[in-house]
C-alpha cells in the first residue's frame, strides 16, 4: 500500500494532471478559466483572493525549491539542513497562514453566500475544501518539524520527491518512517494533482504573464492562409506576403 | 490543429510587424478559435417574425435558425415602397428588438407548467377521492387550505407539473366558479390584440364562450386619451409615421421619438432635412429635444396652460384680429363652433349649459330624434338643423353627412354673433376657475371661483315657452380663452403681457416657459398651417395623458390643431402614439376573439373601474368630489358622493360595464326567467326594481362579488401596468404588501354612500391566478399556476401598428421550446379540458349578460338627460335608462367544439363594426373551403378553426382591411347612413384577398375601410380624420363635428365643458408616510413621473440582461442634481422611494437631464432583477407602481350620450398616475433578502 501511494500513485496523478489538462485544453477551451465569483459579490473577495493567492504562490515556489533542489547543492552552498528547515518552517508558516486566512474567507463566502453557493459546482466547493485541508496539514506539519530541528526528516522528503522526478525505483522507501502528517499531506497533494484538470485550478497555467512584456497596445491578427497577390496591387502591409 | 501545439511557439516570433511607432503589432497566431464565433452566426434558414410587445414599431424581422435553434435576428428590408418623393419605411427595428432572441434560451424562460407546491399537494390529495370540480370545491370551502397557498403568493414554492394537471385544475376552477358564483367571476386580462391577434383571441374566445369577463387595457394603461372620444367620438386614430414627412411644422409634445419610436424616428429626421421646423415640449432634456429647433422646457403637468396660451395667440392673430379664410371655412364646416349653446341661469348668473337642440325649438321639422340634433344660425339669420349631428345617424337614412345642408338646402353657418346686427345683447357669462387649487409647488393663481366674461348673445323663446339666451360655441370659446373682443368686461386681455388667463404672460408664470417662445411657436405653427392648408402636426406620447386632468392637456393641444384646420389633412393633425392600439383588421378579428360567431354580446369590462373596486383602492381614496367639482355645477348631491359612488351610479344607469354584473349568479337568473317564461330583460328589471336583485358594483367587498379566477396572458399586469401595485398584493392576492396608508374607516373620513362599507376589508379575493408567459415575470411570480407559452419566434400570429399601414406575421421559426405551447394551443387545451370537466356541474345553460349603452349603436342616443332609476328619477328600462340584459345560450359540454369552429351567427347575422353591418355569407363559404369543415360532433358542417393559422385566416377573410370584397361591402353599408358614395376608396382593390402566406412572403399594405378615418392610397399617407374632411363622413359625436364643447351634465358639473387650466390634484400621500423618516433625516419630496425607457418595453422587457448591461443593471430612478444635493444622494446610490401607497428601491441616476422638483422612474422596471429589500417594509423593492394608486374621474364614466358612450377600450375611466408625489432618501443599509424561499412556501 505504501509503495502504491508514494511510489505509483504519484505517476498516475501527474499523468492524469498533464494528459487531462491537455485534453481539456484541446476539447473544451472555453471552460479554461478562473470562473471568478467577483461579479456575484464583492464582499470578502479582494482581501480573500489576494491573501490566498499570494500565500499559495509563495508556498508553491517554496515547495518547488525546497523539494526539488538537489541536496548536494545546499551542502555545496553551506546551508545546513537545520537552517534550511528553519527557513522553510518560518517562510512556509507565514505564507501558509496568509493563504489559510484568505482561503477561509473565500470558502466562507462560497458556502454561505446564497448567490455564490447557487453558482458553485461540487468541483468549485470541493477543491476549495481540499486546499484548506491541505493547508491545515501543511501548517500542522510545522509542529512536527519543530521537534526535529536537524532537518533530517526534511531530507527524506526531498529524497522522495527527487526520486520520483528522477524515476528512481523505490523512491517510496525514503519516507516509510516519516510522520503520518507528512504522509497525509503528500497523499492529499497528489490527489489535488489528480483532480487538477477537472477543476478551475487549470487557470494557474494560463496566467497572462506575457502581457507584461507585450509591446503593442493594438494587436492585429494577420489573415489566415496565404492570399495570391493580385497583379498590380501592392499587398496590404499587414497581409502575409 | 491543436490548440496546445499552437501555443507552443516559444521559438517562433508571433510578431509579424509593428506599426504606430511600436504601439501596435501584427501577429500571425492561430485564429481557429474565431470559428466558434463564426459558427455562432451561421444559419440554416430565415423566417419572418416580429416582437409582440405593444411596440408601435411593429417591425418585421428576419429570424435566423440553425439546427433548430434561433441564433439571432436582423431587420427585414422588404416593406412595400412608399410612393415617389417619400422616404421608405426601413430600416425598422431597434437594439431592444435585436436582443430578443436572448429570451428563448435564457434562465428566465418558463420551461414547464408550474404550480404552487401547496396547491398541487392539496389538489392531489382531494383528487384521489373526488371528481375535479368537487376537488376544487373542497379546497375552496376550507379557508385554511385556501389561505395556505394564497398568502404565500410571490414567495416562491413552485413545482413542476404536467399540462394534464395544470389544465385540469384551471378548468375545474372555472367550472366551479361559473356554477357557484357565475361565469362573469372568471376574469381575463390581456392587452393590445394588435401585437399578436390570434394569441389574444385564444384567451378571449375561451372566456367569451364561457361567459367570462374580458378586461380592457388601453384605458387602464392610461394610454387611451379620453379627449379623443370626447372630441371625435373616436378611440384614437392617428397619422402613420411616414406622414410626418409631409408636415411643415412639427411639435413634439411629451413624446420622445428617437427613444420610444426608434424605428420611425428617421421620418422625423427626414422631415427636417426636407425643411420642416420642429419645436419640442418636454420638461426634461429628453433625447428628442436635441432634434428641436426650439425647446420649451415646460414644468411637468402644466401642458394645458401652455396649450391654452398658444391657442390664445392663434385665436387672436388668425381668427380675430385677422381672419384666415381657410381656418374660418374649416371651423365652420368641421367643428361645432357654429352650434348654439343655451346659457343657463343659476343663482342669478349665466353659465354655459346644454347645446341647443332642435327639440328645444319644437323640432324644427325634425320628426326623428330632434333632441339629438344640434342647431345653428344660417347666414340668413335663420336657425337651422344642419346635417350630420348624431340624431341623423340613427333613424334618418342618408342625411348623416357633413354637406353644408339643412333640410336639403345649402346653408352657411355663422360661427360668431359678434356683429351688432347679429346679437341681441352682450351678457356676462361665468367660467369656472381652478387655478387657485394648485398645491405641491405648482403655481397657485387665486382669482376666485369663477371668471365672468362678456359674450354676444341672442334671445330666443323655446318651445316650452321659456325665454333664453344663447351664444355660439365659438363666441364662448373666445371668452373662455380670455380674448378681449371689445365687448368690455373683465378677465380678458388684448395684450399678451397682461397677467390674465390665458395669455402667454400668464402661462409663463404657470409653466416656466418664456412668453416670447410661446408666442413664437404658436405663430409659426399657425402661419405654417395657413400657408400649407393644415400641414402642422403635433406628436404626443402618453406622458401628458397620465395626469388626472389629462383631458385638459389634450384638449388644449387638439384645439390648436382644430383652430388651424390641421385635423384630417395630410401632414397635419394629432399624432398621439402610445402603444400598438391599432388593430387594423379589427372587425374581422372581433368575431374570432369574442366568439360573436356563437353568442352575442360578450362580456367586456373597463379595467380601471374594475381594479379600482376589486383591489380596494377606493377604500383609500384621498380625493373627494368636492376638490374637483366646478363652482358652476348644476344643483345636485355631487359633494356627498365619493368617486366610487359616481362609478356605481354610472354602472346603474348603463353608462359603464360591470364585472361581476349581478350579485346573483346569472345562470341561476337565466333558469328562473326561463321557468317563469318571461324575457330575461323583463325578469331582471322586475327583480332590480323590487330590490330582490342587486348589482355587484354596490358591494365590491362581498365574497359573492369578488373576481375568483384571473387569467393573465401576453401581459405583466402585476409588474407593469398595475397602478396601485401594493393594493393588488394586499386585497386581490392576499399576500405580503407594502401599503403604508390607512383606509377611510381607519382614518375616520367620509365613506361612500352608494358602495357598501365593510369594516374589515377582504384580503385574497382571487381563488386562482393563472399566468401565461414565456418568462418568469412579476405576474408569473405571484401566480398560482404558470403556463409556459411560445415566444414570439415560436408561434404563428398577426401584427399591425398605427405607425405603418402594413400587416405582417409572427411565425414559428422553431417549435415552442421546452414544454411550452402557443397561446392558441394553451387555451385550446384548457377548453378541451373544460368540456371534459364541466358536465360534472354544468350543461346547456342560459346566461343573462348585462350590456352597457354602447357607442356606435342606437343606444348612444338614449339619455339626453341624466336620470337614475334607483332614485326614482325615471323608470328602469333595460337598454335605455339602465344596462341592457340579454339571454345567451352557453353549451358548456361543447365549449371545445365551439372554440374550434366558426359558429353559425356570422351566416345568420353578418358582421360589422362602428355602427355599420354587412352580410358575410360569402366569406364564411370561403373559409369552409380554405380551413375545411368539421365532419361530425356539435360543430358538424362548420368551418374549422383548428390551428393558429386557421384562426389568422378567419381574421384576414372577414376584415375589410384584408379582403377587398368586404371593404366594398363595408363602404356601401356606410353609404346607407351618409347618403354619399364611398366605395371608390376600395373598388380598385375589390379582388384582393390577403392570406397568411402572403404576409409571410412580404408585409402587405391594408385596404381602406370605414372602420378607420384615414385611407390607403397612392396620393396621401394614412392620416386620421381624412375621410371626415374629404368624404364628409361625420365624426361620431353629438354635433357630428369635432366637438369642442362638452355639454353633458357631468361635464358641466366637473367644469370641463371647455378646456381650461386645472392644476394637478393633491393626492395627499406624503404626510401619512413621512413618519418613516428619522428625525432630521435628509430627503426630498418629488413629483413621480414614469416615462418609457430606453432599455426596455419597446420592444423588450426590463429583465433582458443584454439591455440591463447597457444601463445600471437594475431599477433606476432619475433625480436632478439640485434635488440629489438636497437629499445627500450621489449618482448610483441606492435610494428608497415611498409614500403612503408603498415603497420601491432603486439606484439613483443623478442627471442634469431632469428638471428640479420631479423624478423619473422608467416604466415597468420589475423587481425580479437586482432589486434590494426596502428598509421600511422588509420586502423586496417594489415596482414603479408601488407608489401609485389610481383615481377615477367622473367625467370618464358618462355614457348613453353620443360620443360619451362606452366602448371597450374606447371610452371609460382611465388609470391616471402622474399627480403622485414621493419621498426619496438614501438607503443606509442595502439588504438583498437572499435567503431561500421560506421553508413553508417551499413545502
Amino acid at each position: 500500500m505504501h509503495n502504491f501511494i508514494f511510489g505509483i500513485f504519484p505517476y498516475i496523478a501527474i499523468t492524469v494532471m498533464i494528459m487531462g489538462s491537455i485534453a481539456r485544453y484541446e476539447r473544451d477551451p472555453f471552460t479554461w478559466k478562473t470562473k471568478s465569483s467577483q461579479l456575484l459579490r464583492k464582499r470578502q473577495f479582494i482581501l480573500g483572493s489576494v491573501l490566498f493567492h499570494v500565500g499559495v504562490l509563495f508556498i508553491l515556489a517554496g515547495h518547488m525549491v525546497g523539494l526539488l533542489t538537489p541536496i548536494a547543492l545546499f551542502d555545496a552552498l553551506g546551508i545546513s539542513h537545520g537552517a534550511k528547515q528553519l527557513l522553510a518552517v518560518i517562510a512556509g508558516g507565514v505564507a501558509g497562514t496568509l493563504a489559510l486566512v484568505g482561503g477561509l474567507l473565500l470558502l466562507h463566502r462560497r458556502l454561505f453566500d446564497p448567490r455564490i453557493r447557487a453558482h458553485s459546482t461540487l468541483a468549485d466547493t470541493g477543491i476549495m475544501v481540499l486546499l484548506m485541508l491541505q493547508l491545515l496539514l501543511g501548517l500542522g506539519s510545522i509542529f512536527v518539524s519543530l521537534q526535529h530541528l536537524d532537518g533530517h526528516e526534511m531530507t527524506k522528503l526531498m529524497s522522495w520527491a527527487q526520486g520520483i522526478v528522477y524515476l528512481q525505483a523505490g523512491a517510496a522507501d525514503h519516507i516509510t518512517d516519516v510522520h503520518w502528517i507528512f504522509k497525509t499531506h503528500i497523499s492529499l497533494g497528489l490527489l489535488i494533482f489528480l483532480l487538477f484538470p477537472f477543476t478551475r485550478l487549470v487557470h494557474m497555467v494560463s496566467a497572462p504573464v506575457r502581457y507584461l512584456w507585450r509591446p503593442g497596445y493594438q494587436i492585429v491578427r494577420s489573415r489566415r492562409g496565404a492570399r495570391a497577390p493580385v497583379p498590380g496591387v501592392e499587398p496590404l502591409k499587414g497581409d502575409r506576403a | 490543429m491543436s490548440h496546445l501545439l499552437d501555443r507552443l511557439n516559444f521559438f517562433k516570433t508571433l510578431r509579424k510587424d509593428t506599426f504606430a511607432d511600436g504601439h501596435g503589432q501584427t501577429t500571425i497566431e492561430n485564429r481557429d478559435w474565431e470559428d466558434t464565433y463564426r459558427s455562432r452566426w451561421r444559419h440554416d434558414k430565415i423566417v419572418r417574425s416580429t416582437h409582440g410587445v405593444n411596440c408601435t414599431g411593429s417591425c418585421s424581422w428576419k429570424i435566423y435558425v440553425k439546427s433548430g435553434i434561433v441564433t439571432w435576428e436582423t431587420q427585414q428590408t422588404d416593406y412595400p415602397r412608399t410612393r415617389a418623393g417619400m422616404p421608405n419605411h426601413e430600416p425598422r427595428g431597434c437594439a431592444r428588438g435585436a436582443s430578443y432572441s436572448w429570451y428563448l434560451y435564457s434562465a428566465n424562460r418558463v420551461k414547464t407548467p408550474l404550480i404552487r407546491g401547496r396547491l398541487l399537494k392539496l389538489w392531489r390529495e382531494k383528487r384521489r377521492t373526488l371528481a375535479p370540480v368537487a376537488a376544487w370545491a373542497a379546497i375552496q370551502s376550507d379557508p385554511a387550505a385556501r389561505a395556505s397557498y394564497t398568502r404565500i403568493r410571490g414567495k416562491g414554492g413552485f413545482v413542476r407539473a404536467t399540462w394534464e394537471e395544470a389544465t385540469e385544475i384551471t378548468a375545474a376552477a372555472n367550472a366551479y366558479t361559473a356554477k357557484t358564483y357565475g361565469p362573469d367571476r372568471v376574469f381575463g386580462f390581456s392587452p393590445i390584440p394588435a401585437m399578436s391577434m390570434v394569441s389574444y383571441a385564444a384567451g378571449s374566445r375561451y372566456l367569451s364562450l364561457l361567459g367570462g369577463t374580458c378586461m380592457s387595457f388601453y384605458d387602464w394603461y392610461c394610454d387611451l386619451p379620453p379627449a379623443s372620444p370626447q372630441t371625435w367620438g373616436e378611440q384614437t386614430d392617428v397619422p402613420e409615421s411616414a406622414d410626418w414627412y409631409n408636415a411643415g411644422y412639427l411639435i413634439l409634445w411629451g413624446s420622445n421619438v428617437p427613444q420610444t419610436r426608434t424605428p420611425d424616428a428617421h421620418f422625423y429626421t427626414e422631415a427636417r432635412y426636407r425643411g420642416a421646423k420642429s419645436a419640442v415640449v418636454s420638461p426634461d432634456y429628453a433625447e428628442a429635444t436635441k432634434f428641436g429647433d426650439i425647446w420649451l422646457n415646460v414644468k411637468q403637468g402644466t401642458d394645458a396652460a401652455l396649450g391654452l396660451a398658444m391657442g390664445h395667440v392663434i385665436l387672436r392673430e388668425f381668427h380675430l384680429d385677422r381672419q384666415v379664410d381657410y381656418f374660418e371655412d374649416y371651423c365652420r364646416r368641421y367643428t361645432d363652433m357654429p352650434m348654439l349653446v343655451l346659457l343657463e341661469e343659476q343663482d342669478g348668473r349665466l353659465i354655459p349649459g346644454r347645446q341647443l337642440r332642435a327639440a328645444d325649438l319644437g323640432g324644427l321639422g325634425q320628426a326623428n330624434k330632434p333632441e339629438w340634433k344640434t342647431v345653428g344660425f344660417d347666414d340668413s339669420g335663420k336657425i337651422v338643423v344642419p346635417n350630420g349631428s348624431i340624431g341623423f345617424r340613427w333613424g334618418d337614412a342618408g342625411q348623416w353627412n357633413l354637406e353644408q345642408k339643412a333640410d336639403g338646402t345649402e346653408v352657411s353657418l355663422k360661427t360668431t354673433l359678434i356683429l351688432d346686427t347679429d346679437h341681441d345683447d352682450i351678457a356676462s357669462v361665468d367660467f369656472p376657475w381652478f387655478g387657485g387649487l394648485a398645491t405641491n409647488g405648482f403655481e397657485n393663481d387665486p382669482r376666485g371661483q369663477v371668471l365672468a366674461r362678456n359674450v354676444p348673445i341672442k334671445r330666443l323663446t323655446l318651445a316650452d315657452g321659456r325665454d333664453v339666451q344663447v351664444a355660439t360655441v365659438f363666441d364662448l370659446l373666445c371668452a373662455n380663452y380670455g380674448l378681449d373682443r371689445g365687448l368690455g368686461g373683465k378677465n380678458v386681455a388684448r395684450d399678451y403681457d397682461a397677467d390674465e388667463p390665458f395669455t402667454p404672460a400668464w402661462a409663463e408664470r404657470i409653466t416656466g416657459v418664456r412668453r416670447d417662445k410661446i408666442i413664437q411657436v404658436a405663430r409659426e405653427f399657425a402661419a405654417n398651417a395657413e400657408k400649407t392648408k393644415g400641414r402642422s402636426m403635433i406628436i404626443i406620447g402618453a406622458a401628458m395623458n397620465h395626469w388626472f386632468h389629462m383631458d385638459m392637456n389634450y384638449r388644449s393641444v387638439i384645439n390648436m390643431l382644430i383652430f388651424c384646420g390641421c385635423i384630417g389633412q395630410s401632414g397635419g393633425g394629432w399624432a398621439h402614439y402610445v402603444g400598438q392600439e391599432k388593430l387594423r383588421p379589427q372587425t374581422g378579428w372581433a368575431p374570432l376573439a369574442f366568439a360573436t360567431d356563437w353568442a352575442r354580446p360578450p362580456r367586456h369590462m373597463n379595467s380601471t373601474s374594475a381594479w379600482y373596486a376589486h383591489t380596494d383602492q377606493w377604500r383609500y381614496e384621498t380625493v373627494s368630489a368636492r376638490e374637483i367639482l366646478s363652482p358652476t355645477a348644476p344643483k345636485g348631491d355631487w359633494e356627498q358622493l365619493s368617486l366610487i359612488d359616481y362609478n356605481i351610479r354610472a354602472e346603474r344607469m348603463g353608462w359603464l360595464p360591470s364585472a361581476p354584473q349581478l350579485r346573483t349568479n346569472p345562470l341561476e337568473l337565466g333558469r328562473k326567467a326561463r321557468a317563469e317564461g318571461i324575457e330575461a330583460k323583463d325578469y331582471v328589471a322586475r327583480e332590480l326594481k323590487a330590490g330582490r336583485l342587486e348589482m355587484s358594483c354596490q358591494d365590491p367587498d362581498a365574497p359573492e362579488n369578488w373576481p375568483r379566477n384571473l387569467f393573465v396572458w401576453r401581459s405583466n399586469l402585476l409588474g407593469s401596468s398595475g397602478k396601485g401595485h401594493e393594493y393588488f398584493l394586499k386585497h386581490l392576492l392576499g399576500t405580503d404588501h407594502g401599503v403604508l396608508g390607512r383606509d377611510l374607516g381607519q382614518e375616520g373620513r367620509q365613506k361612500p354612500v352608494e358602495a357598501r362599507w365593510h369594516d374589515q376589508a377582504p384580503e385574497g379575493k382571487l381563488d386562482l391566478l393563472v399566468t401565461i408567459d414565456f418568462r418568469m415575470s412579476t405576474t408569473a411570480v405571484y401566480a398560482d399556476i404558470v403556463l409556459p407559452t411560445a415566444s414570439w419566434y415560436e408561434k404563428d400570429d398577426l401584427n399591425t401598428s398605427d405607425m405603418h399601414p402594413f400587416i405582417h406575421p409572427l411565425q414559428a421559426a422553431v417549435d415552442p421550446a421546452y414544454e411550452s405551447r402557443t397561446d392558441w394551443e394553451i387555451f385550446k387545451s384548457i377548453a378541451k379540458k373544460f368540456s371534459e370537466v364541466a358536465p360534472e356541474v354544468l350543461g346547456v345553460e342560459t346566461d343573462i349578460v348585462q350590456l352597457p349603452l354602447q357607442h356606435d349603436t342606437a343606444m348612444e342616443v338614449t339619455q339626453p338627460h341624466v336620470a337614475d332609476w334607483k332614485r326614482g328619477e325615471c323608470d328602469l328600462i333595460p337598454g335605455q335608462t339602465a344596462p341592457a340584459y340579454i339571454a345567451v345560450e352557453r353549451d358548456y359540454p361543447n365549449l371545445y367544439a365551439r372554440f374550434t369552429s366558426l359558429g353559425p351567427l356570422l351566416d345568420k347575422l353578418g358582421n360589422g363594426g362602428k355602427g355599420i353591418g354587412w352580410n358575410t355569407e360569402t366569406e364564411v363559404h370561403h373559409l369552409k373551403a380554405l380551413n375545411g369543415v368539421h365532419r361530425d360532433g356539435a360543430a358538424k358542417g362548420l368551418a374549422k378553426i383548428d390551428t393558429a393559422i386557421d384562426a389568422a385566416e378567419v381574421i384576414l377573410m372577414l376584415a375589410p382591411e384584408t379582403n377587398g370584397e368586404v371593404a366594398v361591402k363595408a363602404w356601401n353599408a356606410l353609404t346607407k347612413a351618409t347618403g354619399r358614395e364611398h366605395a371608390h376608396l376600395a373598388l380598385p382593390k375589390e379582388d384582393e384577398k390577403i392570406r397568411f402566406r402572403d404576409i409571410a412572403a412580404q408585409p402587405r399594405k391594408i385596404i381602406s375601410s370605414p372602420t378607420w378615418s384615414g385611407i390607403e392610397s397612392e396620393e396621401v399617407c394614412y392620416n386620421a380624420g381624412w375621410t371626415n374632411v374629404h368624404e364628409l363622413i361625420p365624426w361620431r359625436t353629438l354635433s357630428g363635428r369635432q366637438q369642442l364643447y362638452q355639454d353633458h351634465e357631468w361635464m358641466r358639473a366637473f367644469g370641463e365643458t371647455f378646456v381650461t387650466w386645472r392644476p394637478p390634484v393633491d393626492l395627499k400621500t406624503i404626510s401619512p408616510a413621512a413618519g418613516k423618516l428619522k428625525a432630521g433625516e435628509k430627503h426630498v419630496i418629488l413629483n413621480f413621473i414614469t416615462p418609457h425607457q430606453k432599455w426596455g418595453i419597446h420592444s423588450t422587457y426590463s429583465d433582458n440582461l443584454l439591455m440591463l448591461t447597457l444601463n445600471r443593471g437594475g431599477p433606476v430612478v432619475w433625480v436632478s442634481e439640485v434635488d440629489a444635493r438636497k437629499a445627500g444622494i450621489l449618482d448610483n446610490d441606492w435610494i428608497e422611494v415611498f409614500n403612503s401607497n408603498g415603497v420601491l428601491t432603486a439606484r439613483a441616476v443623478v442627471s442634469q437631464r431632469v428638471k428640479e422638483g420631479m423624478t423619473m422612474m422608467y416604466h415597468a422596471q420589475e423587481k425580479i432583477v437586482n432589486t434590494p429589500g426596502s428598509q421600511i417594509t422588509g420586502l423586496r423593492g417594489g415596482i414603479h407602481n408601488s407608489v401609485t394608486r389610481t383615481v377615477l374621474k367622473p367625467t370618464h364614466m358618462i355614457g348613453g350620450y353620443a360620443q360619451l358612450s362606452y366602448g371597450f377600450n374606447y371610452y371609460g375611466t382611465v388609470g391616471a398616475n402622474r399627480d403622485e408625489f414621493v419621498i426619496i432618501r438614501k438607503m443606509n443599509k442595502v439588504e438583498w433578502l437572499d435567503q431561500p424561499a421560506t421553508q413553508e412556501a417551499a413545502e
